[in-house]
């Protein structure tokens, strides 16, 4: 276990379970014993992470509507419901990063698609089982990854801070509607890290600046934990 | 679903039959304001699984669709109980489908990425065991990729598995919707709440409602597995206890409940098997009302209401609901049935 917490039997989704920040995630759930469904579009990636963690690999894009509700079955299936959902797959729009005025309609609709539709529809197909888990005491959150690029207007990143903000936004409002179904929402800046999705967006920025996804990994697993215990009694608690 | 079948459902109808046999007639979002504090509303949150794989029987060639209609044990995706149809969809009516190619022990079906083989047949040239090479991990990506959820002819477009998900789908444990439940939102809900009528959930492995041949029909419901949550056996004695009523939302509840129950009314929590037909003098312990769809004499959901009220008021019932064209199928308009007054 990293840091002595104890999440045995805990049943987490994570997307985009296979690089940068989700990849952390996916090996600090894991290595604390919680039950781990993870997603990502590559077969070859996903079947490695899974090998490497013991968790259950999914392959899909969150994008695509048509994959979304087939991804929601095999996370409720193999982890028979679920207690926590985070909704870390994101897209940066276009790469190298565009200003508004250079990126096209198609560009900005997949950073939508990736970072507010995906989410929402995830969200919605296994918001049943999340409140399912919250009436019987085990207590559920869902955790949408933000970022400052939702709240601060960076040149360059229209497409993502646009779609960032839409995200923010609709956790806040869900929420708010969720409280009494025992669904906790968040959304979580994770902060610049030394990511793929980062390097894409700043090729040039030193990796020594930028903050080790590990370490946000864990601040992510404390907030949820704390998230749990607020909401619910009978929730897991650290042995920490 | 076609657009239209959308719109019905916000204007869907709902037929009350109470207590005394007095019936009414409210549109269905009427829901959200019935019941007393202190009553309880219990709900199917199973999920449909894509229950119907189209394929090809191996050694003759022929195509094959087998729908998946009950677990051999719960929860392992190996092994299933299946009705087997020949050539054509779900366009077909079940009824005019043709039979599949002679089915025996150990014939290899391909479905797409999934391979089956029959284990045995069960007195019925449609009606087998299968079970699946692979783990259960990959079985259960394989019915999520090419699996469709099962349709019936009255519904050409192809359902997708978000039109057969309930909004309170949880575990996907079911093979056919349990579709009183569509009859429920979660503004629903949030009104119960905020009048103090209380709402909880069990999952129920809904089964095949019908199989188009009259020999099968006449031997559903199949055995079905169900999991009382103790939040929910919790609810119930809660309930019980301070005189609220319990309200099924479906088939499916009452036969969970009514099979876990104790003498006193309260019920067992944990995982248990509903079998056979309740019907006529069945003594309901648990259940004081229920929400479901407009059923046909003969069918065994119809023959259920009649262990919450007598033919003299199913008659009218029946009567009411032609008389008003409230409709049948599983997307349709709902009764609710208030079990008679002794």
């Amino acid at each position: 276990m990293l840091n002595n917490i104890d999440l045995k039997g805990m049943r987490i989704a994570v997307t985009g379970g296979t690089s940068g920040l989700g990849l952390a995630l996916v090996r600090n759930l894991a290595a604390s014993r919680a039950r781990v469904a993870f997603v990502a579009r590559r077969a070859q990636l996903v079947e490695r992470v899974s090998r490497e963690t013991n968790a259950c690999g999914i392959v899909g894009d969150v994008g695509l509507k048509e994959d979304v509700h087939a991804m929601a079955l095999e996370i409720a299936w193999n982890l028979s419901g679920l207690d926590v959902l985070i909704n870390n797959a994101s897209s940066l729009g276009p790469t190298p990063l565009k200003l508004l005025a250079d990126t096209e309609c198609e560009e900005l609709q997949e950073a939508l698609a990736v970072n507010v539709l995906g989410p929402f529809r995830l969200t919605k197909a296994l918001f049943g089982a999340l409140a399912a888990s919250a009436r019987e005491g085990r207590g559920a959150v869902v955790i949408n990854i933000s970022s400052d690029a939702a709240i601060s207007a960076y040149p360059g990143w229209g497409a993502y801070g646009a779609a960032k903000a839409a995200l923010t936004h609709m956790t806040a409002i869900w929420a708010e509607e969720a409280k009494d179904e025992g669904v906790r929402f968040l959304s979580l800046d994770p902060g610049d890290m030394n990511t793929p999705l980062h390097a894409l967006a700043v090729p040039d920025a030193d990796p020594a600046t930028l903050k080790r996804p590990e370490d946000a990994a864990q601040e992510i697993v404390l907030s949820m934990l704390a998230a749990l215990r607020e909401n619910a009694p009978l929730a897991l608690s650290p042995s920490a | 679903m076609t657009a239209a079948d959308r719109i019905d459902r916000r204007f869907a109808k709902l037929l009350v039959a109470d207590a005394d046999g007095a019936i009414s007639h409210l549109p269905r979002a009427a829901l959200a304001s019935l019941f007393r504090p202190g009553d309880l509303v219990v709900a199917n949150d199973a999920a449909t699984l894509p229950a119907s794989l189209q394929g090809v029987h191996r050694s003759t060639g022929e195509p094959i669709e087998a729908r998946l209609a009950g677990w051999l044990s719960f929860r392992d995706p190996l092994r299933f109980v299946a009705i087997a149809f020949g050539a054509g969809d779900h366009r077909v009516p079940t009824e005019d489908r043709c039979p599949p190619s002679p089915l025996s022990a150990g014939d290899q079906l391909e479905f797409g990425p999934l391979v089956a083989s029959v284990e045995c047949l069960l007195n019925h040239p449609r009606l087998v065991h299968i079970g699946f090479a692979g783990s259960p991990a990959s079985v259960v990506r394989g019915l999520a990729r090419h699996g469709r959820p099962i349709q019936y002819a009255h519904v050409p477009e192809r359902l997708r598995l978000w039109d057969v998900w309930t909004k309170i789908a949880a575990e996907p444990i079911a093979f056919e919707a349990p579709s009183a439940a569509f009859a429920l939102d979660w503004r629903t809900l949030e009104r119960w709440r905020d009048r103090g009528v209380n709402f909880a959930a069990l999952s129920h492995a809904a089964g095949l409602s019908s199989t188009g041949d009259a020999d099968l029909d006449r031997r559903l419901p199949f055995d079905e597995f169900y999991r009382i949550p103790h939040s929910c056996a919790a609810a119930i004695e809660a309930a019980k206890s301070r005189s609220g009523r319990v309200i099924a939302i479906g088939t499916s509840v009452v036969r969970a409940l009514e099979s876990a129950a104790n003498a006193d009314g309260t019920v067992r929590a944990g995982e248990g098997r509903a079998s056979g037909r309740i019907a006529r003098g069945a003594p309901l312990r648990v259940v004081d009302a229920m929400l479901t769809g407009v059923h046909q004499p003969g069918e065994s959901h119809y023959e259920l209401l009649r262990a919450f009220t007598d033919d003299g008021v199913l008659d009218h019932v029946r009567a009411a609901v032609e008389e008003r064209d409230y409709r049948a199928h599983e997307f349709g308009d709902s009764l609710l049935i208030e079990r008679q007054a002794a």
